[in-house]
């Protein structure tokens, strides 16, 4: 297990590390100089060159690569061109809402594809079982910020149980649970429809397994062989699902944030690309990919320990 | 063709997103109403005989706009496949013909790479680097369509390489390269066809998601996120304005993917030989 985990840990530096090239590089390419941005088109050139040096423009592109990423191991993300504030700052408050909202969702999608996943491979080919089948097929279909917006005519503007959008801060944790509760149910929705649908299949195919036979001739009725053998051995695909929605959600959630007028990463992002402000793009992008990377090593240990033969592959 | 229109699942995808994909074309020949025009004594009606789909916020006829969004949809959607197909595929065999080799490592690093950047995040970053055009939107989704097919290919043609047939094929002396694409490719096209239709669908999601925060198609060019995005703030008044482009995204996705879940089962011969 320890030469697993040293191994999977190498890979995630080297990940890391062609992340942030990309990144970065792939970035810096953006047509425009933030200098002149920032001063308008009537500043004189002496003046942008000046704003140029103080915000270490001038240097070549590889040496502020370096500079960056040796920050960002430090935790230091730079600092913003357009606010002259420290970028990890900026992304403080937004961090506690885009990642509350990516985990709600997370934890809906599980929520809801559990049960009904289940139900469907239980009762396989029974009306619930169609139901399942083609509720989720209409679910990976609807856009979600379509989803999104239905919900808010109907749920918050006509019957009032939510609030149309904005984010009142984590004061009172019970308000800003509220208002996430619909972004977090329009970014769930098509994961959740993927995940029952996974974790039906999955748990048909281990049904069909000798062993399933085995448990119910020593006599375990139907649900305590469901329970206790099946879906423990049909968990490995559905968390494999589990750890590639996260990468989904963070994306989606850029896009749901606009719709909810949160004030998250996905509108910092935003707002920096139009300001040229590379560097808040930059570490944002750097912080939701690390988020992924981290999450996708996490949840490759914790296939090696619900499975030992993973150990010794690769 | 014919076996497959027989089975349900496919022949209700196949209408569902053919009708769309035709509407489309139509609409390069003929279209109920023009839609460059703006009618202000017309905007905002509600469905009727005459405007089946109502108009929208400047009098512009919504099923006209649909039939045109349609195109751009679907052409971003089509393109991106392509470039998928076309990359990834070749990669893909070429990864597998020298398994382990330096060439198979780049190609599966380069892979798990892209596979680590959130799609949706990376194809907005590309269409802010690149400014928002349908075009970009096409290379954007087209690049996440490239380690997808390298992928499927490479796994699939692993397979194939221990079979009796491909050893005949080098024993017979034929290059690396002639094996892949003579005796290889034929025999993954089916499974290519299905993963091709799902990125179908998913692109033409992707595409409407680009559209709604506009970094699709930029206006006069219809697009069904787009209108989606116009139809925001109006919404509460004239909800249909919202209905018929989502519908429109929902029917066209959900008939590819029950075209692309019929296929699977029709090629795949465990679940064949089970419906018999």
């Amino acid at each position: 297990m320890l030469r697993f985990t040293l191994k999977r840990l190498f890979s995630l530096a080297l990940s890391l590390i062609a992340a942030s090239v990309v990144i970065f590089f792939g970035i810096e390419i953006i047509p425009g100089d933030a200098a002149r941005l920032m001063l308008g088109i009537n500043a004189t050139q002496d003046a942008v060159d000046a704003l140029r040096v103080q915000l270490g423009l001038d240097q070549s592109m590889v040496a502020r690569y370096f500079d960056w990423a040796s920050g960002l191991l430090r935790g230091d993300f730079g600092t913003s061109y357009t606010y002259r504030v420290p970028v990890a700052e900026m992304m403080q408050g937004r961090v506690w809402v885009s990642l509350p909202l990516a985990l709600y969702a997370l934890l809906l999608s599980t929520l809801i594809a559990f049960p009904i996943g289940i139900i469907a491979a239980a009762r396989r080919g029974s009306w619930a079982d169609w139901l399942v089948m083609g509720g989720t097929q209409l679910g990976v279909a609807i856009p979600n910020f379509w989803f999104a917006m239905i919900m808010v005519q109907i749920l918050a503007l006509k019957y009032q149980f939510f609030t149309a959008g904005g984010f009142p801060g984590w004061e009172d944790p019970a308000l800003a649970l509220k208002a996430l509760t619909l972004p977090a149910f329009a970014l769930a929705l098509p994961q959740a429809s993927i995940l029952a649908r996974v974790m039906r299949s999955s748990l048909l195919d281990t049904l069909s397994e000798d062993f399933m036979r085995t448990a119910r001739a020593k006599g375990r009725s139907r649900r305590g062989a469901l329970v206790n053998h099946a879906l423990r051995n049909a968990m490995i695909p559905v968390l494999t699902i589990i750890g590639l929605q996260f990468s989904f959600l963070i994306a989606g959630a850029i896009i749901i944030e606009r719709i909810f007028f949160l004030p998250g990463l996905g509108s910092m992002i935003f707002t920096a690309i139009r300001q040229r402000d590379l560097i808040v793009v930059e570490s944002a992008v750097m912080l939701l990919v690390f988020a992924v990377i981290i999450v996708t090593f996490l949840v490759d240990i914790t296939y090696a320990l619900v499975d030992p033969r993973l150990r010794r592959r690769r | 063709m014919k076996a497959l229109l027989k089975m349900p699942g496919f022949a209700i995808g196949f209408i569902m997103a053919f009708a769309f994909v035709l509407a489309a074309l139509i609409s390069f020949f003929w279209l109920p109403y023009a839609v460059d025009g703006v009618d202000i004594a017309n905007k905002m009606q509600a469905p009727s005989w005459s405007n089946w789909f109502g108009t929208d916020q400047y009098g512009r006829d919504i099923l006209s706009m649909i039939m045109m969004g349609g195109r751009t949809s679907i052409a971003v959607a089509i393109v991106a496949v392509g470039i998928g197909v076309g990359l990834g595929v070749p990669l893909g065999l070429a990864a597998a013909a020298r398994k382990g080799g330096l060439l198979d490592e780049i190609i599966m690093r380069g892979n798990d790479l892209i596979f680590a950047f959130p799609a949706l995040l990376i194809a907005i970053l590309i269409t802010a680097v690149l400014g928002a055009s349908a075009l970009n939107a096409i290379i954007a989704i087209g690049i996440f369509n490239i380690p997808v097919f390298a992928r499927l290919s490479r796994g699939a043609a692993l397979s194939l390489w221990t079979r009796d047939f491909v050893l005949a094929a080098r024993v017979a002396g034929k290059g690396r390269v002639r094996i892949s694409f003579e005796h290889i490719l034929p025999n993954i096209t089916n499974l290519l066809i299905v993963q091709g239709t799902i990125q179908f669908s998913l692109g033409i999601l992707a595409e409407a998601a680009l559209s709604y925060i506009g970094l699709g198609a930029q206006p006069p060019i219809p697009s069904w996120g787009r209108m989606l995005a116009d139809s925001q703030t109006l919404v509460s008044l004239a909800p249909h304005l919202a209905l018929f482009p989502g519908a429109a995204i929902v029917l066209t996705v959900l008939g590819l993917n029950l075209m692309g879940d019929a296929l699977r089962d029709h090629f795949d011969p465990k679940t064949r030989r089970e419906r018999q």
